[in-house]
């Protein structure tokens, strides 16, 4: 009796022994922003040592990282606009943008409807004329009550978001004859 | 020499002996069931966040799009988590003097984290990678589930070895146009077998042996 009893501790202890695995499930890996007491404020993931520029960072091409050029804002695009870039800038702005400015861009976006101030039309006559710089420094730095982007939206993509609000500029004025001869017929029938 | 057994030892050794393979199997059995228990895999069981966010209202109500705050998941591991200041671009204006949030705007105050507790964990020695998943075509619902009908976040897969497996075996059971990774109620239009093994293809998926090589997660 006393070896089956001894024999069935045995078995338990090795069954929930097993169960303890801790160790190896949580090791000194850490994961991105997980809490480490190592730092200071706790936080694995460390900002960028103060005063320096990550290598290939300089970013000294200033029409393309500020959107300015001494001091005066630019018009155009760093490089020729492609179809490419304005697809991205299309799934940009749906993402980034469209909540509050709507996805035409008539400032009727969801946010807007449940009560955020609402945005000027990017149809206005003032903002189709405003320098592409301009855009480029509402996204970078935020303007009135709206927040920056830069934190999420990178230089390339606020140039292609940019491109692509010219687009939605462009399609609300535009009639039958811009439409280029050859591809009328895709608007018109079947 | 006095009896070595008493009476009764017969009919305890035959229970034994008919006990112990049913205890066995029985044990096998519960120990089985409680590795895949909500209680060990933690599926299906809400986690308590410091501040009660909702997908439901937010993806489902507002229809804002999961990158606008997991910002890296088509670049990188990480899918990444909403800083204060993301909260903060609707939230500075809605809803600002809600109780609900005052741990958020504490949190922008004093220019702490808010500390979101972990609904997925995976074991430190396994490696995963987000990025390729998005790439190749495998939507947030293929892992994540109906996040987007969620009032408080839960897993809703176990992420257990054997989970990961099923699908790295069979790719083009779950595989999705690009442009539908992040649509959540996206149902494949026709006989998915067929158009999974087109979709493999276009993605240009490794082979099984590859993917399903223990070095690709343990490396
Ligand atoms: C949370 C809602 C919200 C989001 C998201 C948002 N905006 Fe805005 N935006 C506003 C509001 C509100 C204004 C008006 C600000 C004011 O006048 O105080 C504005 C103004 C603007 C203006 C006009 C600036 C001017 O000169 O009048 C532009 C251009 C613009 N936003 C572009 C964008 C782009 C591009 C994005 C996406 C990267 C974006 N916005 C995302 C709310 C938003
Ligand atoms: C408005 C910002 C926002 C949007 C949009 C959003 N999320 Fe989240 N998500 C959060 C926050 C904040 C958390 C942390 C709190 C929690 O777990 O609920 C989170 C947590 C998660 C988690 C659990 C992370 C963990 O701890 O393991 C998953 C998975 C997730 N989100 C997936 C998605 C998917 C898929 C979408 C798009 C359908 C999405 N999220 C859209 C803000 C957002
Ligand atoms: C794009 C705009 C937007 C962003 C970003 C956003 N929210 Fe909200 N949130 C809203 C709106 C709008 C409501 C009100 C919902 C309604 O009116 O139906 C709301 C409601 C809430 C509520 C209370 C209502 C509920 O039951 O869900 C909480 C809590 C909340 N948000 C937390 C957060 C947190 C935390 C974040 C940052 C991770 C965040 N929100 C980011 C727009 C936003
Ligand atoms: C192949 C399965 C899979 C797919 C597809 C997937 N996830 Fe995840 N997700 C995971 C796993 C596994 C984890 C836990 C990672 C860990 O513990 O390191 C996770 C964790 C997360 C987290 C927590 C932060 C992190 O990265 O650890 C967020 C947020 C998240 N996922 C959002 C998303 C979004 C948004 C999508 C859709 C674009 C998505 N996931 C697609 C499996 C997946
Ligand atoms: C719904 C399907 C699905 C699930 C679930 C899934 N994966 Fe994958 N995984 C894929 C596909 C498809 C690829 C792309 C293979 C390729 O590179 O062609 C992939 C690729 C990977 C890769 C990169 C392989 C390489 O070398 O390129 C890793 C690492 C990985 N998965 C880990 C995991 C882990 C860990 C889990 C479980 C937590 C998991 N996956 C769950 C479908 C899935
Ligand atoms: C698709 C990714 C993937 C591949 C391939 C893979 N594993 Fe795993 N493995 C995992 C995950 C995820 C876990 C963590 C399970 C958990 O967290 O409980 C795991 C856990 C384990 C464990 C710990 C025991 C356990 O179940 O938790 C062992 C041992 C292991 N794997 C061995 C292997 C071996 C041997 C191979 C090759 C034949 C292999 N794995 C291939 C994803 C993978």
């Amino acid at each position: 009796m006393k070896r089956i009893g001894s024999g069935c501790v045995l078995l338990l202890a090795i069954v929930l022994g097993s169960g303890c695995r801790e160790e190896m499930r949580n090791d000194s890996r850490l994961k991105p922003l997980q809490e480490d007491a190592f730092f200071a404020d706790r936080n694995s993931s460390r900002p960028l040592v103060p005063n320096t520029v990550p290598r290939g960072h300089a970013n000294n091409d200033d029409f393309f990282y500020q959107g300015e050029i001494n001091g005066k804002l630019v018009r155009g695009f760093p490089s020729p606009v492609t179809r490419q870039e304005l697809e991205r800038g299309r799934d940009r702005f749906n993402i980034y943008c469209s909540v509050c400015h709507g996805p035409t861009g008539e400032g009727d976006g969801m946010i807007v409807q449940r009560g955020f101030p609402q945005p000027p039309s990017l149809h206005d006559q003032r903002l189709r004329d405003a320098p592409e710089g301009h855009l480029f420094h509402v996204i970078t730095r935020g303007y009135g009550v709206m927040y920056p982007y830069a934190d999420r939206v990178t230089p390339q993509d606020r140039w292609a978001i940019i491109a692509y609000i010219r687009v939605l500029q462009l399609a609300r004025n535009s009639t039958i004859n811009d439409v280029p001869p050859d591809q009328k017929a895709r608007l018109t029938g079947p | 020499m006095p009896q070595l057994f008493s009476p009764g030892a017969n009919t305890l050794f035959r229970t034994v002996l008919i006990g112990t393979p049913f205890l066995l199997i029985g044990t096998v059995f519960a120990l089985y069931r409680i590795a895949y228990s909500p209680y060990a895999t933690q599926v299906g069981v809400p986690v308590d966040q410091p501040v009660p966010f909702s997908h439901q209202h937010h993806v489902a109500g507002l229809g804002i799009d999961c990158r606008y705050c997991h910002t890296s998941v088509e670049t990188s591991a990480f899918a990444g988590m909403p800083a204060t200041a993301t909260c903060m671009t609707c939230h500075s204006q809605i809803w600002t003097q809600a109780p609900i949030l005052a741990s958020v705007r504490e949190s922008l105050s004093l220019n702490q984290p808010i500390r979101w507790t972990r609904v997925h964990q995976l074991a430190d020695y396994v490696y995963f990678d987000h990025s390729i998943h998005v790439r190749k075509g495998i939507g947030c619902v293929s892992c994540h589930g109906q996040i987007d009908q969620m009032p408080i976040t839960w897993k809703a897969n176990t992420l257990q070895m054997g989970w990961c497996l099923e699908c790295h075996k069979h790719p083009d059971r779950a595989l999705r146009p690009p442009s539908e990774v992040f649509n959540l109620n996206w149902k494949p239009a026709g006989d998915q077998t067929l158009q999974g093994r087109t979709l493999a293809k276009q993605a240009g998926i490794k082979s099984i042996q590859e993917i399903t090589d223990c070095t690709t997660c343990h490396r």
